[in-house]
């Protein structure tokens, strides 16, 4: 009995995730209801909907590849104390850059494996300048990175419409289509889909790989090590000898470099261009993976993959139920609201928190 | 025994295990009404655990709680607080940014139409005061506060809940020897006014100057129970160790050198711009423990500071071996074999997030052997953390675990193991024992007396001067923030020193 009860609790990172989300579909299962649908109908379909045939879970998966950069980013920065809230700006940074490099013209005819890194790491230099803006006002003036980063999003979504919209000049829009969208990149630019006809490409594996660096640089390198310090603690930090201003700047910068090359390779992967809303929420969206994912790296690929269901899910029930997709926003907000509420689903479900912690 | 009436608080067979520690072994306490009972131990005992089930922190794995004769199951300290029982922490719990006023009210805060109803707690507030002599104003900044005024306020808020069971969990450790005086006759005239006491300490004088009865805990076990009256200091000290203690250590003769560190003319500002220390100037050579003593707040903190390169120095030079270290980061200075024992282990000294050994390591993880080029070896880590834990007899389930769950004291041999490891040039140290027991006082003594005998030349502050005078081959003393005279040991009497620290001259 104890052992069971034990075991219970050693198991809360991971329970208390999975009870949140469960708890939130029940409550907005309220929701549905009260919009005149029927919930186990709804979830049915959103179900089906996000796994129910190969294409679909390929679409699922897809959708969630962009949000593993973002979350993670989001996530690394939290582990050195930031709370960067400039996914949003820096991911359209990335994907900027990467679509307009790729379309040089000195750069046409060159093979993929030339290309691909090309687009990628002009991506990842995107994001990396629109992460360092906000890190290097914090570290030198104490401009707290919340207000800046989101200042940073403003200007860069504008600029971004600005850019591919303008036909007077053009600047990076298509004159070609009637959308506004940026020229498409070289077919060789492209990383390969992996199902055809949907969205899922090569770039799924760039960001597993980015979040198993990240694990790895966060667990074993002293840069790793520094950042956790000047995160719980920097005036310890200081002590040891760390440079708490020159660590606070190169974790902004990397993970603005982070949302960078997930922009990169939407741009690559997807899309073949950029039309400037597609990111649009994609900032928030990554706070409540990364919150979902208690910022563990690892923990990122469920939640992200859990996000891009319910978005793929969405449209099915919509039909099926006969209900908004605004509901499964309103589904998303409630698994957030619960995560958030940590407290509340361990007195939910009498998992003591470690706030056993000793005074002494 | 004084006054000695019914048990207003009895603990029976609390059993409480941590993963891979039984903090607490069948063990059985009473508080009897109007009593002062001391709890001691060594660090790691279990004091504070045993206090954090009574004060509804923790539940125990066996064992029950009974208040004034009625058990009680707690699940918070809400329901400690309802019961009568205050706590003041090891680790003060004032929230830094607020009043002392807001700081006392905040979780019993009356509110009357959904607005902070303050006028009427600033009057309790001004009448506890009164009451019990506990002097403060209720309007300043907590933050700006010393830690002796802080104390007062932890007991103030304890006392505005209206706790007649109060639990003191090492309320000097961190007050001058002035302070505790003033303190002890505060904890004396509650008792007088009805209060019954649970003090915790390690500091045996008080212990006879306070204590009604005295319970002794050793791993976790009771292992004796006494009275002032029938014990001495050596006998407590060995109860509590297991062993003889020794309370002065050899300290020999001293060998000193040539000059090491030179400060000369140093000015430093504390963090309002004032400055604290002002044209300071002192030299220590190899082979030589420099003592400085000094009522707290004369600019030790900020001097100890400026030196390791934490703050910034205002004018005047520091020389290592004639080398300047004006301008130099921490860590050169750390590089350069400046060793750095902080005043306030919880805030610099150590990350409590991360693992005993990460914090063995905390400024050489970038080194060899602990990481070669960015990549960290973690075995090389542990095994590092394994050797320092046994020799410096840390108590710790293991060298993973958080340094946040090891007791109070254990955190500072972390600390004190981190630095003495290393090869150093100077070493400044800075409150060494505070909160330790009598065994490893002993211990870290003899730790500082041996590293000053392979010539490190030891630079150590202490608000104790007993320890200053015990072990220091030149005892200065910092009066506002200038070393106003420096002399052999052997010329430095309790009371020219006192009487230099209280007047910053000879001449009375
Ligand atoms: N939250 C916790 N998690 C795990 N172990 C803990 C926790 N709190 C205390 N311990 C362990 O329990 C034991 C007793 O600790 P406790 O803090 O009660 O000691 P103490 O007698 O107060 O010592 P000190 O005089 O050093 O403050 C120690 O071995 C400590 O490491
Ligand atoms: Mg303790």
């Amino acid at each position: 009995m104890t052992t069971i009860r034990a075991t219970y609790l050693r198991m809360a990172p991971v329970s208390v995730p999975i009870l949140a989300i469960v708890t939130a579909l029940a409550v907005a299962a309220v929701a549905v209801l009260a919009s005149g649908s029927d919930p186990l109908v709804a979830y049915g379909a959103l179900i089906e909907g996000a796994l129910g045939s190969p294409e679909r879970i390929a679409t699922t998966v897809g959708r969630a590849t962009p949000f593993i950069g973002t979350a993670l980013a989001m996530a690394f920065a939290y582990k050195a104390g930031l709370f960067n809230i400039g996914a949003e700006g820096q991911i359209l940074a990335g994907a900027l850059l990467a679509a307009w490099v790729g379309t040089w013209s000195f750069l046409q005819g060159w093979p993929g494996v030339v290309l691909i890194p090309v687009v990628l790491a002009a991506g990842t230099v995107g994001g990396f300048v629109w992460g360092l803006v906000p890190g290097v006002l914090k570290a030198r003036t104490g401009a707290h990175e919340v207000i800046t980063t989101i200042m940073m999003n403003f200007i860069m979504s504008l600029l971004a419409v600005w850019l591919v919209n303008s036909l007077d000049p053009i600047i990076l829009r298509d004159p070609d289509v009637s959308v506004a969208r940026t020229r498409p990149l070289p077919e060789a630019a492209r990383l390969w889909e992996l199902v055809p006809g949907t969205k899922l490409h090569l770039g799924l594996f760039i960001m597993l790989g980015l979040v198993a660096a990240t694990a790895w640089v966060l667990d074993r390198t002293t840069f790793g090590f520094e950042v956790r310090a000047v995160g719980t603690n920097p005036e310890s930090a200081t002590y040891a000898g760390m440079n708490v201003n020159r660590i606070t700047i190169l974790a902004m910068a990397l993970s603005g470099a982070m949302a960078g090359l997930a922009g990169a390779g939407h741009v690559s992967g997807a899309e073949g261009f950029l039309s400037p809303g597609v990111f649009v929420n994609v900032g928030f969206d990554a706070i409540a993976i990364a919150l979902l994912a208690r910022a563990n790296p690892w923990g990122i690929v469920p939640a992200a993959l859990l996000w891009g269901a319910l978005l793929s899910g969405a449209p099915l029930m919509q039909q099926r139920a006969g209900m908004s997709t605004d509901l499964v926003r309103i589904i998303e907000a409630t698994v957030l609201v619960f995560i958030a509420g940590d407290a509340m689903i361990r007195w939910l479900f009498r998992i003591r928190s470690n706030g056993e912690v000793s005074t002494a | 025994m004084t006054g000695a009436g019914r048990h207003v608080l009895e603990v029976e067979g609390i059993t409480k295990t941590f993963p891979g520690v039984v903090a607490n072994r069948s063990v059985s306490f009473d508080l009897a009404e109007g009593e002062i009972h001391c709890l001691l131990g060594e660090n790691g005992a279990g004091k504070t655990t045993l206090m954090n089930i009574v004060f509804g922190l923790y539940r125990p794995d066996e064992g029950t709680v009974r208040v004034r004769g009625e058990e009680v199951s707690f699940s918070s300290s809400a329901d400690a607080i309802a019961a009568g029982i205050g706590m003041v922490h090891q680790h003060f719990q004032l929230v830094p940014t607020l009043t002392v006023l807001e700081n006392v009210v905040l979780g019993a805060e009356t509110v009357r139409h959904g607005v902070l109803e303050l006028a009427s707690a600033r009057r309790t507030l001004a009448d506890l005061s009164d009451r019990y002599g506990l002097p403060v104003d209720p309007d300043a900044l907590v933050g700006d506060l010393s830690v002796g005024i802080r104390q007062r306020v932890e007991l103030l808020k304890a006392l505005y809940r209206d706790a007649d069971i109060l639990i003191l969990d090492e309320p000097t450790a961190v007050l001058t020897p002035g302070e505790v005086d003033e303190f002890l006759s505060t904890v004396r005239e509650l008792v007088g006014m009805g209060k019954s006491i649970v003090f915790i300490t390690h500091k045996l004088r008080e212990v006879s100057q306070v204590a009604d009865r005295i319970t002794v805990l050793r791993n976790g076990e009771v292992v004796g129970r006494t009275t002032p009256a029938e014990t001495s200091e050596e006998e407590l000290a060995a109860m509590m160790v297991g062993r003889q203690v020794s309370f002065t250590v050899d300290v020999g003769t001293s060998d000193p050198g040539e000059v090491v560190l030179e400060v000369s003319g140093l000015v430093v500002d504390d963090n309002r711009g004032h400055a604290a220390v002002r044209d300071c100037s002192f030299a220590v050579r190899a082979g030589e423990i420099f003592g400085i003593a000094g009522v707290e707040g004369n600019g030790q903190r900020e001097l100890v500071e400026a030196l390791a390169g934490m703050r910034p120095v205002v004018a005047g030079d520091v020389r290592l071996r004639g080398r300047s270290l004006l301008g130099l980061d921490p860590r050169r200075i750390a590089e350069l074999g400046v060793g750095h024992i902080p005043e306030d282990r919880t805030r610099h000294g150590l990350i409590g997030a991360f693992s005993v050994a990460d914090n063995l390591v905390l400024n050489r993880y970038h080194r060899p052997p602990f990481a070669r080029g960015l990549v960290r070896r973690r075995s090389e880590v542990t095994a590092h953390a394994e050797e320092l834990v046994a020799t410096f007899d840390i108590r710790t389930p293991g060298v993973d675990v958080p340094a946040a769950q090891l007791s109070g004291g254990n955190q500072q041999k972390v600390v004190v193991a981190r630095e003495l490891s290393r090869p150093l040039e100077v070493l400044l140290v800075a409150q060494p024992t505070r909160g330790l027991d009598v065994g490893s006082i002993e211990f870290i003594h003899r730790r500082l007396v041996e590293i000053r005998d392979r010539g490190t030349a030891v630079v150590l502050v202490s608000a104790e001067l007993d320890e200053v005078l015990a072990l220091a081959d030149t005892v200065g003393v910092l009066y506002r923030g200038r070393i106003v005279a420096s002399m052999p040991a052997a010329e430095a009497d309790r009371h020219r020193v006192g009487l230099l620290m209280a007047t910053g001259s000879e001449a009375a």
